[in-house]
């Protein structure tokens, strides 16, 4: 045990190199180094301020929408193959209607048909189709509902990600969770307001006609409200062009009516329809619809044929910036809510890094002293493995790319006090040894071999709790059970490999001497 | 052989202390049912924020203006100083943009300028999976340690230290519960700690019984036990000194966040100390250990 060949000593040589090697930019503020590596500790949310933003999409309305659209698709159809149906209904995310038995197979064939019923995978079809006596009952199927929550993640993660990006926020991380959750960290953000106001809207954006009683509104009419006038206004349900021809929306402002307005580009299948539909309605009110409300409906006095247009509506320079950037980065497929948030200012990080870290130093130097003061030499020894220790924790950290939170300063702290523990039962065990054995070198020999499967035993316990924590735990808290672990593990090295070794490099100087710990 | 070369005697009053532990176990469970635990936001859902103000204020007048915008009932305290508060909102609101609405409301009512320096708002479906998230992974830890135990050594250590880890967390849970300190998270993560620590202190214990009970196959288990909580009390009470050390240095300096979760571990090391001394060990005494001990299991690695 106390024996080390070369090749051992060149081993722990190398562990203080790397560790060092790795450690030292976290200390010392080099730019532009050549010498040491780059890679630093990553600092937590909780540490260098930021948001985390757990966003839930919320599916039904797009459920809703398919449920629709499939029933007109239905009705046409059946009309088609003069398929008799009555009372069509719908009743919870289903469709039911009545059928003459004499026409089941003509109805069966038809629900079956690929182009009514399309294949979505090997084993599944959009929806299945119950008969009861004269009822039908037509309802989605799972693979159905989990292939339109899939879609529209997919899609919205594109338009947050896009938004974000307006922003200009430095390295957001943006991905997502289960099937219908968006995650979003912030690193960094002062304040995570105006990203919640631009996360929160759809941003649909059409261009509709009020409507007029002489002219047919064959589709027929909604009511809308207006968000900042007391107004509601007639509007026809047919669009003419819609967000999605939208190429290019910047904020701007109208010197006419000194308030600011968004400037916007339609593509060229856009600027066609537009066009051409306001050209024939020279004289009527366009209204500029914006997930369900009028921003404004003014008055068409030239037909539009170059594609550009301006939407003016009271607004404040910021929520004409705001409504460019949503028109710019496209609608969302459904409304998004923030079901989690944790957000830290800046300087309430700083701060923590401070306390931290004086914490971090009191906790060290009272163990210190403590161990100082009960072994003497020998706590000299625990001690430098102890500070060795601390820098391997934090060269690993930066090695492992981790994220080192307050928790996870926390977890080095208790680390430290733990630490000796291993050192305390090597010592104690020695002490025990001394008192029957007289010879130094078997004393301490026999005590290191009695102490390893304790150490063992006692720091694989943790071990388990630690790698728990980080299975089990969210945020803050994997950070503790990473510092936990990495603690541990780099304990057992400097406390039983580096803490023997100068103890056998000082024991060989002393064997005869009167060891006293 | 022992601490400072005297040798106590632990067992003469294992019945009390096990008639302690049994009676604070039961006021804990008691605690636990009629007064429950202040359940933080993560497990309760709701919203949280940390603001500064750039004047003194108090936390009535905050209060008073939370209250109006209708997310429920309002706790607000001091947090570290007259300028720093911590207000604790029942509810999250249906905007995603309420915190802002929230700020706007305190700044017409209060006339000062605030800075809101933390933010935690949890709705109610992720409350609901944080917290069986927490009661999972302490489920799950306690049973792989049961496990390691067992593995390593008889059924008897295996139930003895199951049995210490329970009454540790039942009554650190009263504890909780008594003194009202919010129950988050962090406390679930110190209590997982508190569980790996109290394992490690009777795991050495253990340990030396096990060494002893090779040795010497005829001593009194009663004798044999207290001897091998003597031989390691030294031990036992430095470790427990250097992490109290290292505890109290975060509890004192460490910011308010990580007050609660020090206090926690702080808790958990002396309970943990004493179960593994009081409990554990004399508990074994009860499950007939097995004394022939063949020298299978060779110590050296």
């Amino acid at each position: 045990m106390l024996y080390f060949s070369r090749f051992k000593v060149f081993s722990i040589l190398l562990v203080f190199i790397i560790g060092f090697y790795f450690f030292i930019p976290n200390v010392l503020p080099l730019s532009n180094n050549t010498l040491f590596s780059n890679k630093k500790i990553n600092l937590g949310l909780d540490l260098q301020g930021g948001s985390y933003l757990l966003l839930e999409i919320d599916s039904k309305p797009l459920v809703e929408q398919k449920l629709q659209s499939k029933s007109l698709e239905l009705r046409r159809e059946l009309r088609e193959k003069n398929i008799t149906y009555t009372t069509f209904r719908s009743e919870k995310d289903s469709l039911l209607f009545n059928f003459k038995v004499e026409q089941k197979n003509n109805l069966e064939q038809l629900l079956n048909d690929e182009t009514i019923n399309p294949i979505i995978s090997s084993a599944a079809r959009e929806f299945s189709a119950i008969y009861q006596n004269d009822t039908v009952t037509i309802s989605f199927t799972a693979d159905l509902l989990s292939l339109i929550k899939k879609n529209a993640l997919e899609q919205s993660i594109e338009i947050v990600r896009n938004r974000i990006d307006e922003l200009g926020t430095k390295e957001p991380n943006i991905i997502t969770r289960g099937l219908d959750r968006i995650l979003v960290e912030l690193p960094g953000l002062k304040d995570p307001g105006e990203i919640k106001k631009l996360l929160g809207k759809t941003a649909k954006l059409n261009f509709r006609f009020l409507s007029n009683s002489n002219i047919d509104s064959s589709l027929g009419v909604d009511v809308l409200n207006s968000p900042k006038k007391d107004i509601q206004y007639n509007v026809d349900k047919r669009i003419i062009v819609s967000g999605e021809n939208l190429i290019d929306a910047q904020p701007g402002f109208d010197q006419l009516t000194n308030s600011s307005v968004v400037n916007f580009k339609l593509d060229n299948l856009g600027a066609r329809k537009f066009a051409m539909a306001s050209k024939d309605n020279i004289g009527r009110n366009l209204a500029i619809v914006l997930d369900n409300e009028v921003i404004s409906a003014p008055v068409i006095r030239d037909a539009i044929i170059t594609g550009n247009g301006q939407i003016s509506g009271n607004f404040t320079a910021q929520e004409a910036n705001e409504l460019a950037i949503l028109l710019r980065s496209g609608a969302l497929p459904a409304p998004l809510s923030i079901i989690e948030e944790r957000s830290v200012g800046p300087d309430l990080g700083k701060e923590s890094v401070q306390n931290g870290i004086f914490s971090l130093i009191i906790g060290f130097l009272l163990v210190v002293i403590y161990m100082f003061y009960n072994y003497r030499i020998f706590g000299l020894f625990s001690n430098i493995s102890l500070l060795f220790n601390l820098m391997l924790i934090v060269s690993t950290l930066s090695i492992l790319g981790s994220t080192l939170t307050l928790p996870g300063i926390a977890g080095i702290i208790l680390t430290v006090g733990l630490a000796v523990d291993s050192n305390v039962l090597i010592y104690e065990r020695i002490k025990e040894e001394l008192k029957i054995e007289k010879n130094n070198l078997i004393a301490f020999d026999t005590a290191y071999k009695k102490v390893l499967t304790t150490i063992l035993d006692s720091n694989i316990t943790t071990l388990i709790a630690a790698i728990v924590l980080y299975f089990m735990g969210s945020g803050p808290v994997k950070g503790f059970a990473i510092t936990l672990a990495i603690g541990i593990i780099s304990t057992f090295f400097t406390t039983y490999v580096f803490g023997r070794f100068l103890v056998s490099i000082y024991i060989k100087k002393n064997k005869e001497a009167l060891v006293r710990i | 052989m022992s601490l400072y070369g005297k040798k106590y005697n632990f067992l003469k009053y294992k019945k009390s202390f096990m008639a302690v532990s049994l009676i604070f176990f039961v006021l804990s469970i008691l605690l636990f049912y009629i007064k429950g635990l202040n359940l933080g936001i993560d497990f309760k859902g709701g919203t949280v924020i940390e603001m500064k103000f750039d004047q003194p204020n108090n936390s009535d007048d905050i209060r008073k203006s939370l209250l109006k915008i209708d997310l429920g009932d309002v706790k607000v305290k001091e947090f570290g100083s007259n300028k720093e508060f911590l207000a604790t909102i029942e509810q999250k609101g249906k905007n995603n943009d309420f915190v802002n609405s929230i700020k706007i409301q305190l700044e017409k009512d209060l006339n000062k300028k605030i800075d809101f320096r933390r933010i935690e708002v949890v709705g109610s479906k992720v409350s609901k999976e944080l917290t069986m998230d927490g009661i999972y992974s302490v489920i799950i830890a306690l049973t792989l340690m049961l496990v390691y135990i067992w593995f390593r050594f008889e059924w008897q250590f295996s139930l003895g230290s199951i049995i210490a880890l329970v009454h540790d967390v039942i009554i650190t849970i009263g504890v909780f519960s008594l003194i009202g300190y919010e129950f988050n998270l962090s406390i679930v993560a110190a209590i997982l700690t508190i569980v790996g620590y109290s394992m490690n202190d009777t795991v050495i214990i253990y340990d030396r019984i096990r060494e002893f009970l090779r040795k010497d196959d005829k001593q009194d288990i009663i004798e044999l036990i207290n001897d091998s909580i003597n031989s390691t009390l030294s031990r036992t009470l430095k470790t427990s000194g250097t992490t109290l050390l290292a505890l109290i240095s975060i509890y004192f300096f460490g910011g308010e966040i990580l007050k609660g979760f020090s206090f926690a571990l702080i808790w958990g090391i002396i309970i943990g100390t004493y179960s593994s001394i009081f409990i554990a060990s004399p508990i074994l005494i009860y499950f007939n250990v097995k004394r022939n001990w063949e020298e299978v299991i060779d110590n050296t690695p």
